[in-house]
């Protein structure tokens, strides 16, 4: 098990990397070019902050992003003229690759971003962030510049549910906790060291981008850690702790469509892996996580669900029932 | 003397400016959204007032600081030594820290808590090394910048006073930075008190007296007191009634009552009549109800400033003309007020155009900032050649 080492060398936090002009500099030793890409569907409200933000600190200010793209899925508000009066390029998902046809969804958008945009780093941001700042960029960015190993970044947040002394429950969001920490304890408890494996906002280099298939809806975060660690293990993934995210809540309801959705990605990939037929030995240890004295650390509940056999079985009831043997 | 050919040469060139500050339409916005993310209630605005410190090192100017009260100070050379011109901008905002501070963009708005007063003001020191280095503009002067700590309501100017008492050059003239509005030209300050009124019950509780409506009523008598104090035309004068606290639910008397109020006039000595007026009703009402009623004098400033035809006014006026910009001569109890009481030629200006002052929704409007911002350079550089 790799995950105390891997957590110690490959989760960073923002602050690590707060010195643009430095980044800006390993990019250019690196001989990197790095494309962000923003998803959108109907964010017109939250569109002009994010572009305004990233243009000035990341492209104006230090030139650490290439190009900023939106890619949409066919908004019916103003996202597009919105970001576009901001500087950013914008297309139409469905102008970009039309000989592959159109399916509606955010993976499909940042499937075709692959195509559409030209950095060797493509990060990707979701466009809901209420309180955006540059460490959702560059907080990703970095590590894939300055750790050649890693190849794929994902974000985390502080989202401290239990606080007592110097030790914090760190916490993902309601369908990491409930689905997917579970489901990665039974069958793949290395990735369980991904702290929010669902979050919107990653890095990734273009090279393991255009290897990878996209699930077009919920399952496309999923499918990219099952399929990374398929191919390149634990060591391909950096997380970053970005501090806190603020963003719409989502309904209970909407959030049990996009488990629906996971779990269609999780068991295609288990079943791809033959996995299906000859199952592993199942693990009994859950794994959650905690913060203590500024390091990021597991916590393990071992949960065994023991069974008892119907009370028909047993003979001590058959004989106070009266029942017949057999 | 002024330079008058210089000056002409400089009122054509000015208007220019706007297309290349378009240019940094994003620097500047974004600079504007971070101030404004930045809670800066007064007497809470080290967040902020570090963030534009960052700023002034990320810039590169020189003598960056962080004074005792809390004021950010940060310098640009110029090509004389022994000059100095003072941007001034504060940093505090009337909005609690509890206030969600997340400001929208919008494709001609900027929307925020504070962002007009005055986030937008005071995020313009943080960028305008890079604007005057992006237009290649140079000063013999050197440039002053400075966020103050503590200029409103109770913080009474601390923050600039400060500064004026403890900086070891002297200020040749001064420029303060406003939101809003875009035309509004002040270099005189009003006479100013501000001050509050607060009623306390004698009685323990409600139980004492079951008919008690509670201190409210003694407040009301005291406003409509007030209200009815004759107010000149000549010299201008002022009550403002801002703000009326008591109270916390339907069904119980409240113990205390609150009244904060502000008298402005051109002349000190209608403030101080005035100020008479309201410490004699004060009087009657504590007699007349028996309760306990306190007057606190909060803040006071003294009238005075530039006449209209000094040099910084006439050129100030002249630019504004060629930029097609409105001009609102206002008095100011700001900033400038401190400056004027230390005899510093200083004045105070707008950037754009906003609405909803003060409250949550306050906003600004995006295209002008452009026109306001070539407005502040110019002058800068007008006070440069007055240098």
């Amino acid at each position: 098990m790799n995950i105390e080492p891997w957590l110690k060398s490959n989760t960073f936090h923002h602050s690590m990397f707060w010195n643009n002009l430095a980044l800006l500099e390993q990019k250019e030793k690196k001989d990197q070019t790095v494309s962000l890409c923003i998803p959108t569907l109907n964010e017109e409200k939250t569109i002009g902050k994010e572009i305004v933000i990233f243009k000035s600190e990341l492209m104006d200010r230090y030139p650490l992003i290439d190009e900023i793209a939106v890619i949409d899925s066919g908004s019916t508000d103003n996202t597009l003229e919105v970001a576009e009066s901001f500087g950013a390029d914008v297309y139409l998902s469905s102008d970009i690759l039309p000989e592959e046809g159109e399916k509606k969804g955010k993976g499909e958008n940042l499937w075709k971003a692959i195509y559409q945009l030209k950095g060797d780093i493509i990060c990707y941001v979701d466009a809901d962030i209420k309180n955006v700042h540059p460490r959702f960029a560059y907080g990703l960015i970095a590590p894939l510049l300055y750790h050649d190993q890693i190849k794929y970044v994902k974000a985390f947040y502080d989202r401290p549910l239990v606080v007592s002394g110097n030790i914090r429950v760190s916490g993902g969001g309601r369908v990491t906790e409930i689905l997917m920490r579970p489901l990665f304890s039974l069958f793949f408890p290395e990735l369980t060291a991904i702290v929010q494996p669902l979050s919107g906002e990653y890095a990734v280099r273009r090279n393991v981008l255009d290897k990878l298939p996209f699930p077009i809806g919920y399952g496309v975060e999923t499918s990219h850690i099952l399929d990374v660690y398929h191919r390149w293990g634990l060591e391909a993934f950096g997380q970053t702790d970005l501090d806190q995210r603020v963003h719409r809540n989502q309904t209970t309801a909407a959030l049990g469509k996009m488990s629906f959705g996971i779990l269609q990605s999780f068991l295609n990939r288990v079943e791809r892996n033959g996995m299906l037929e000859k199952l592993p030995d199942l693990s009994h240890i859950h794994r959650q996580f905690q913060f203590r004295n500024n390091q990021y650390e597991q916590t393990t509940s071992k949960i065994i669900e023991e069974e008892r056999p119907p009370m028909i079985t047993i003979p001590a009831y058959r004989e106070k029932f009266g029942l017949e043997k057999n | 003397m002024p330079n008058t050919k210089s000056v002409k040469s400089l009122l054509e060139k000015i208007p220019g400016y706007q297309k290349k500050l378009l240019s940094l339409r994003e620097i500047i916005l974004a600079n504007a959204v971070m101030i404004g993310e930045h809670q800066a209630e007064t007497f809470n605005e080290s967040d902020r007032i570090d963030f534009l410190s960052d700023r002034f090192t990320e810039c590169g100017l020189l003598n960056i600081s962080i004074d005792e009260v809390g004021n950010a100070i940060a310098i640009l050379p110029g090509k004389n030594k022994d000059k100095n011109i003072l941007v001034a901008a504060h940093a505090d905002t009337v909005f609690k820290k509890t206030v969600d501070h997340t400001v929208m963009v919008e494709p001609n708005f900027i929307i925020g808590p504070g962002i007009a007063d005055n986030s937008l003001g005071l995020s313009i020191l943080g960028v305008l090394p890079v604007i005057l280095e992006k237009l290649d503009i140079q000063f013999t002067s050197n440039i002053i910048f400075l966020g103050t700590v503590q200029s409103l309501g109770r913080g009474e100017l601390k923050g600039i006073r400060f500064f004026l008492d403890n900086f070891n050059k002297p200020i040749d003239s001064a420029i303060c930075v406003e939101g809003v509005h875009l035309g509004r030209l002040s270099y005189k300050s009003l006479g100013m008190l501000r001050g509050e009124i607060t009623c306390h019950a004698t009685r323990e509780s409600e139980w004492d007296d079951f008919d008690s409506k509670g201190i409210i009523p003694d407040l009301i008598k005291i406003i409509s007191e007030i209200s009815r104090i004759p107010i000149p035309e000549k010299p201008k004068t002022s009550i403002i009634l801002g703000s009326v606290e008591a109270g916390t639910s339907y069904n119980t008397a409240p113990l205390s009552s609150n009244l904060r109020f502000e008298i402005r006039s051109e002349k000190d000595k209608m403030v101080r009549e005035i100020q008479k007026r309201i410490e004699e009703i004060v009087d009657d009402a504590a007699i007349a109800t028996g309760s306990k009623i306190v007057f606190d004098i909060i803040a006071r400033i003294s009238p005075g400033g530039l006449n209209d035809n000094h040099p910084l006014v006439i050129n100030t006026k002249h630019l504004m003309r060629s930029l097609g910009i409105d001009s609102k001569i206002t008095p100011s109890v700001g900033l400038l007020s401190a400056l004027i009481n230390k005899g510093i030629p200083g004045i105070t200006l707008g950037l754009t155009k906003g609405s909803n002052l003060h409250e949550l929704n306050e906003s600004i409007k995006i295209d002008p900032i452009f026109k306001g911002l070539a407005q502040l350079i110019g002058i800068m550089q007008l006070a440069d050649l007055e240098n």
